[in-house]
């Protein structure tokens, strides 16, 4: 499978980067590249081969259904919002969305 | 006084600390001084000589008060990646300029816990994507090593931890946080004579740490020796309930543990890592890595593990996914750089965000992830090297069950120079490969020096253990560095 301009394109709007023809142009040869490299995973027989889930065998946790009071808790809303680009009335702010 | 204290390791100057020998802040203002002298290699992204100097009087004042914890009076150096309170952390990324972290990574914070200072942040291949620090956003890191032909070329120190890597080995630090995801602690560590290990998958908290790929990211030390990695990782491990994927079991005393006698130890060769065009002086080093571990008293076996060759392709399949997947948070409004043109509405300022944010390789990374998780080829892609990654896996198991630990070379050349492969990705890419197949598995390796090329450049060993046994590879990789002999180091130029 190789990539063209079209499919760079749409690859770009699915992960959110803006980019002009001549960017897009430039990657096209790039990622070709790098899935060729990748393409010769296809040889390999896997039939019967679980895709690996968890590389250390490890049980998922669960904690306590309680506000934690660090960090990851509750309660500190100006710490959260203090690296916002833009904050109003103790939220994050962004452009209207709604006409 | 000073020059000779920056040429102490963490024992040494955990040592010289307890005895009285000389103060924490002697210590801390000598590292100080290295620093500023080493700003042409352009290790540090952020100088904290205050939080050195800081965490020195604590360490002098408990001394007095008989309160001295493992590692008070070590200096250490941070590799951006960790998030620090109060101090600018941003990947060397631009998206991230100007992000002062309101919380502290659960490993650094363990190590200022356990008494050490911080001497600065230190720079990385952009968000850890890259092998020779070429991708930083504040640009690139400096080698302080040099080839011995009489020419000046810039080397690479290895990546993605080449600030920690160029770091120590100047002397600027005794110790440096990496983190390694397909070989960003011990190929760098390998390029610059010093020593690295990347634990087993969930042994350091992931908490607080910038994201790449979370199924193989991990935190380790980055010293000068086996030992002062030993004791810098008992203080970086340990069980944390903010990590899914941390493992809540016991941290081994591994330093006390430490022991070269390999008697009664099977060292494995596997015969796939001879790759073509191997240089050779990269065969010769192995050749005389097995040698040493023979001298240790260990058993030599051949082993196989037969998908060697397809781990860099699952590699290249599942980072880039787990990345594309992880850097979507990087969207303009929760933190980080916001590009709004005139009149954009939400979706385009999410995208000329990331474009402005971004650098060239991030975004190759991430073209590549979004592809291969796209409906219509994610079978094809993501869930085949999901199955390999499981037969290369099993490979490891098949392997451990004939022998302890493994051995090979940690990179297929010494150090390059910077310029050299940055326009080839695949070039760059097949730097790792002898250290993405163990980083796939989860398992501890470790690099080690192992002697010098034809130029005057170090090479490193790796030593790849089973889950969970750090201990066999430092004792192995303990075993090479008391026969190798390695004291080799650069000259100052800087």
């Amino acid at each position: 499978m190789s990539v063209d301009l079209a499919t760079v394109r749409k690859i770009a709007g699915l992960a959110r980067i803006a980019m002009n023809d001549a960017e897009a142009e430039a990657l096209v040869p790039e990622l070709n590249k790098i899935l060729g490299m990748v393409e010769q995973l296809g040889e390999v027989d896997t039939s019967g081969v679980e895709p690996l889930a968890a590389v250390i065998p490890n049980h998922l946790r669960l904690r306590d259904d309680v506000v934690t009071h660090d960090a990851t808790g509750g309660g500190i809303r100006d710490a959260v919002l203090k690296n916002a680009p833009q904050a109003e009335h103790g939220f994050f702010a962004v452009p209207k969305v709604i006409e | 006084m000073s020059a000779d204290l920056t040429d102490l390791g963490i024992a040494a100057i955990r040592d010289g600390v307890a005895a009285g020998t000389f103060s924490a802040r002697e210590v801390a203002t000598a590292f100080n001084a290295a620093v500023e002298q080493g700003r042409p290699l352009n290790a540090w992204l952020v100088e904290t000589p205050e939080l050195a100097l800081a965490a020195a009087d604590t360490a002098d004042a408990a001394r007095v008060s008989g309160d001295l914890k493992p590692l008070s009076g070590v200096p250490l150096g941070i590799k951006d990646l960790f998030a620090t309170k109060g101090v600018e952390t941003t990947a060397a990324s631009s998206i991230l300029k100007g992000f002062v972290p309101e919380y502290e990574s659960t490993v650094s914070g363990k190590l200022f816990a356990a008494g050490a200072g911080m001497l600065g942040k230190l720079n990385l291949d952009q968000f850890a994507m890259g092998s020779s620090n070429e991708t930083s956003a504040f640009g690139n890191v400096i080698s302080p090593w040099k080839r011995n032909d009489g020419g000046n070329a810039s080397l690479a120190p290895g990546g993605s931890s080449g600030g920690s890597s160029s770091a120590v080995s100047a002397r600027m630090a005794p110790g440096a946080t990496g983190t390694d995801t397909g070989g960003s602690i011990r190929q760098p560590a390998a390029f610059t004579g010093i020593s690295g290990i990347k634990p087993t998958y969930g042994r350091c908290s992931r908490w607080g740490v910038v994201a790449f790929a979370s199924s193989l990211d991990q935190a380790g030390p980055m010293a000068r020796d086996v030992r002062d990695c030993a004791i810098m990782l008992e203080a970086m491990s340990g069980f944390d309930a903010k990590d899914a994927t941390s493992l809540d079991i016991p941290v081994p005393a591994w330093e006390k543990g430490l022991s070269g006698d390999l008697k009664g130890k099977k060292v494995g060769v596997p015969k796939e890592y001879r790759v073509d065009n191997m240089p050779p002086e990269i065969e010769a080093l192995w050749q005389q890595g097995i040698d040493f571990v023979k001298d240790a008293g260990a058993e030599i076996v051949e082993v196989s593990l037969p998908h060697t060759k397809y781990a860099l392709p699952t590699y290249y399949i599942i980072a880039p996914a787990e990345a594309s997947s992880n850097l979507a948070r990087y969207d303009g409004v929760r933190y980080g750089l916001r590009d709004l043109p005139d009149g954009a509405n939400l979706q385009q300022m999410y995208a000329a965000t990331r474009a402005e944010g971004f650098g060239a390789e991030v975004k190759r990374r991430i073209m590549i992830g979004t592809y291969v998780l796209s409906a219509g080829f994610y079978d094809a892609y993501f869930t085949q090297a999901q199955k390999v990654r499981s037969l290369i896996v099993r490979d490891f198991e098949q392997a451990f069950a004939q022998c302890d630990v493994l051995l090979t070379p940690t990179a297929p050349s010494a150090a390059f120079g910077l310029g050299e492969k940055s326009d080839d990705p695949i070039a760059m890419y097949l730097n790792d490969v002898f250290t993405v197949p163990s980083s796939l598995a989860g398992l501890p390796a470790m690099s080690v020096p192992g002697g010098l090329d034809g130029q005057g450049l170090p090479l490193g060993l790796q030593i790849i253990g089973r889950p969970l046994d750090e201990q066999g590879v430092l004792n192995a990789a303990l075993a090479i560095e008391e026969r190798a002999g390695f004291t080799a180091r650069p000259k100052v130029w800087w």
